[in-house]
């Protein structure tokens, strides 16, 4: 029996304290953010549809507006509340053998920041014009670009989501350093552990500086500063560098908790530990240390300095290294294995081919030379959607169907999980394959009307976008009818595999889990 | 297996677009047009120095990521009906093997090395032209380019785009009213701006291989060479705010002596005015009045 105390009603969530009711409300959250995005992307693809202008008339700010708000709310209140606040703040206390956080009334408030941060977000959407400046913000159109209260609103939101963050980070670094079950070494931690170990130090590192440069921005638009402006002796690549600096590590913060799931859930269903496991933590590191030093490849066209860009080629390109060997040991884990293929698995399996091309393509976009046809065309697009919306994504639904059964103690429909990742899968690359031959071909990206020429694989990556809707909304009724009358899970459906500390535990587990420590 | 049929299909479209694309590049007629074509699947047909190196580049690239995507594929799927549960029931413990490990790791840097190279001349041959025989400059506006050229009698003129009922066969979104007129076989320094208080665009030509930023307060350069008569299109390439859609850049490309009659009309037709408005307004009045 629990010695502690089990609050209900509001108290019970408002004032939560509780890894799991915590890890809860995040995934709510994230749910609430994907169908927002959605909602947005929907938007944009109908409008892509055909030439000229379908669902925003003449309103060509708005259709701006849509693409930013897209690009904040995907990342900051959809994969990353899933990833790290959900599943994290699930899993991590669970498969090392902790009580909970290190700190619970910090996890309260770095959940409760992002509400309010996702209010501010969409305010701005609808306020004076809304923040039309892509979620890259860039210096001079976030100032003199956009006069009105919209960007000041969606800086607050990313002050609020990046304080968050950084205090996420802080509890996932002290949890893993210091709440380890007796025996679990470093060295012995789930890969999903290490997965949010990295990505901690990635957030603690860079959200300083988007802070740093935010407000920066933010005085430049109302206390008369210029950072950013070179009539004041500023420079609007200031903004750029900062920024990338930042959203570097970002996009590898929104993937790396994947490779962690993606990493349980092959281990789980092949039946064996995971191969090579040292070298598949250490190029989880190694992305990470090397995704702080190749900022500026999102800038070639910006009039650096040659060899400046050389460096960030070979830098770049050193990042496809630990990435193939993660590749290749999550196929070397399967290699011998005794295979079945669930829901979670054909996810993650979708997830390591979807990646594969999405990483293809950015060693192509790595090259400061052929970049230059492509920098700003829908090839990046179609780049950044394989490893985002195809890597990150699956991999989410991967944990999901993995650990609901754990979380909630109801299991879900295997036949209609199945549907659905077939459903997304034939959709998500109707949508972004042809992505990269309009890009090719020239198609500049964020722009609400095209030329004539473009239409046809326009047409073909919206009929995508529908398709991916109907799986999304799919996930939807899976998630209601897992709820509703899901069957009752057991605390290991998935034998002899799933070999992590949260398999030993009741499904759901009890409020309060580890009272007695483990021992490994 | 469904699995196997799709990805033997997206196997396929990456072929197709490598086929496509050289049968594009073939195609190139007499008067070329550098614009984008029906379901075009690869870059635009190159029509410089810089185009062709890219162009060479990307198909090299292309056809190393096609391989190590099919690796990829194949291995997968091997794996998947090899080991699946039937016909593996007893799954092996293997969790490590040095060779393979350190062959993952060491093949992929020899492929790098190898895309590297061809990847750092290319980007030296792009970055400037070290004797250019003239020099026009580009500045973007919200939401047009205004061009200079002060090699040829420093005159300047807007480029706007043309509407959709004054396209006169230019293709929409693209066509503008004043196109940059530029000589076939020379080599052109490109210097881009932007206003103090203007916002960043980016002055974008694919079949020319060109793309860069024009920033407040920098000045930055870019070159091409023209191989072909004809038109060019391209489009602003980064945001820029409302209109961002809207300020395309068209070139003609022209002979040497074309170029030198039309820069002869265009000295009088966008007469630099040099802040001295008041006088050509003036002008303008004597001349009215002495006409009435």
């Amino acid at each position: 029996m629990s010695t502690h105390d089990n609050p209900t009603g509001i108290k019970r969530w408002l004032y939560s304290t509780n890894h799991k009711d915590i890890g809860t409300m995040y995934l709510i959250l994230a749910v609430i953010g994907g169908v927002v995005g959605a909602v947005f992307s929907l938007l944009l693809r109908m409008e892509l549809a055909e030439p000229g202008m379908q669902v925003f008339g003449d309103d060509y700010q708005f259709f701006n507006v849509v693409v930013t708000a897209h690009g904040f709310v995907m990342v900051f209140f959809m994969v990353m509340p899933a990833m790290m606040g959900g599943f994290g703040n699930w899993m991590v206390p669970l498969m090392i053998g902790a009580p909970d956080m290190a700190f619970p009334r910090m996890n309260n408030v770095s959940f409760w920041l992002l509400p309010p941060a996702l209010i501010l977000l969409v305010t701005s959407a609808f306020t004076d014009g809304g923040a039309g400046t892509g979620w890259t913000v860039y210096a001079p159109l976030s100032t003199y670009g956009h006069p009105g209260k919209a960007v000041d609103l969606a800086i607050l939101s990313l002050h609020l989501a990046g304080a968050s963050s950084i205090l996420g980070a802080i509890n996932f670094i002290a949890t893993i350093f210091n709440m380890r079950a007796p025996g679990m070494t470093l060295h012995k931690m789930p890969l999903f552990c290490w997965a949010v170990l990295v990505t901690s130090f990635l957030l603690l590192l860079s959200l300083p500086v988007l802070a740093g440069g935010i407000t920066m921005l933010l005085t430049d638009r109302n206390f008369g500063t210029t950072f950013y402006s070179p009539e004041g002796g500023g420079d609007p690549l200031l903004w750029q560098h900062l920024f990338w600096f930042f959203a570097h590590p970002e996009v590898y913060i929104l993937i790396i908790p994947g490779f962690g799931i993606v990493s349980q859930v092959i281990s789980t269903f092949s039946k064996k530990p995971v191969f090579g496991y040292l070298g598949m933590a250490y190029a989880m590191v190694a992305i990470g240390f090397v995704g702080f030093i190749v900022w500026a490849h999102h800038m070639y066209t910006v009039g650096m300095d040659v060899d400046t860009r050389a460096y960030f080629v070979a830098a770049t390109m050193v990042i496809a290294v630990p990435t193939g060997i993660k590749i290749f040991s999550w196929i070397a884990t399967m290699w011998g294995g005794s295979l079945t293929f669930p829901t979670p698995m054909l996810f993650a399996l979708g997830m390591i081919f979807l990646f594969t091309l999405g990483g293809v393509t950015g060693v192509v976009l790595a090259n400061a030379g052929v970049d230059i046809a492509l920098q700003d065309t829908y090839y990046v697009v179609g780049h950044f959607h394989y490893t985002m919306s195809m890597g990150a994504l699956f991999a989410m639904f991967a944990g999901f169907f993995y650990w609901i059964g754990k979380m909630s103690g109801r299991q879900y429909s295997e036949s209609l999980g199945k549907l659905q990742f077939w459903i997304m899968f034939v959709g998500v690359n109707l949508t972004f394959f042809p992505m990269h031959f309009s890009g090719l071909a020239g198609m500049p990206r964020r722009i609400p009307d095209y030329p004539d020429a473009y239409v046809g694989w326009n047409e073909i990556s919206t009929y995508g976008s529908y398709l991916s809707i109907v799986g999304a909304v799919l996930f939807l009724y899976i998630v209601y009818k897992t709820f509703a009358s899901g069957e009752k899970a057991a605390d290991n459906p998935w034998g002899v595999g799933a070999d992590t500390l949260e398999w030993k535990l009741s499904s759901p587990p009890p409020f309060h889990t580890y009272e007695e420590l483990p021992k490994v | 297996m469904f699995l196997n049929a799709v990805c033997a299909a997206i196997a396929a479209v990456f072929f197709t677009g490598i086929s496509a694309f050289s049968a594009l590049a073939e195609h190139a007629g007499a008067v070329h047009t550098g614009q984008p074509v029906d379901w075009q699947m690869g870059l635009q047909a190159a029509a410089s120095p810089v185009m062709e190196s890219i162009t060479d580049f990307h198909d090299m690239l292309l056809v190393i990521i096609t391989v190590i995507s099919i690796f990829v594929t194949v291995l997968l799927l091997y794996v998947i009906t090899r080991f699946k549960e039937s016909n593996n029931p007893v799954p092996s413990k293997v969790t490590h093997n040095t060779a393979l490990e350190v062959a993952w790791t060491v093949v992929p840097i020899l492929i790098l090395v190898t895309i590297a190279i061809p990847s750092f001349k290319l980007l030296y041959f792009e970055d400037r032209a070290a004797d250019a025989e003239m020099t026009i400059k580009a500045i973007g506006e919200q939401w047009y380019w205004t061009y200079e050229y002060p090699d040829n009698g420093n005159f300047t003129f807007d480029s706007i785009m043309l509407e959709e009922d004054e396209l006169d066969g230019h293709p929409r979104l693209l066509g503008v009213d004043n196109p940059v007129v530029l000589p076939v076989d020379t080599t052109v320094r490109v210097l881009l701006a932007a206003p103090p208080a203007g916002v960043i665009h980016s002055w974008a030509m694919p079949a020319l291989g060109v793309k860069t930023d024009a920033i407040p307060g920098r000045l930055n350069e870019t070159w091409l060479k023209i191989t072909q008569e004809g038109w060019y299109y391209g489009q602003c390439s980064e945001l820029c705010g409302t209109g961002h859609a809207f300020m395309p850049i068209a070139i003609k490309a022209v002979s040497k002596e074309a170029f030198d009659a039309w820069v002869t009309t265009a000295q009088e037709e966008f007469a630099r005015n040099d802040g001295n408005e008041s006088v050509r307004v003036a002008q303008n009045t004597v001349q009215n009045q002495a006409q009435q």
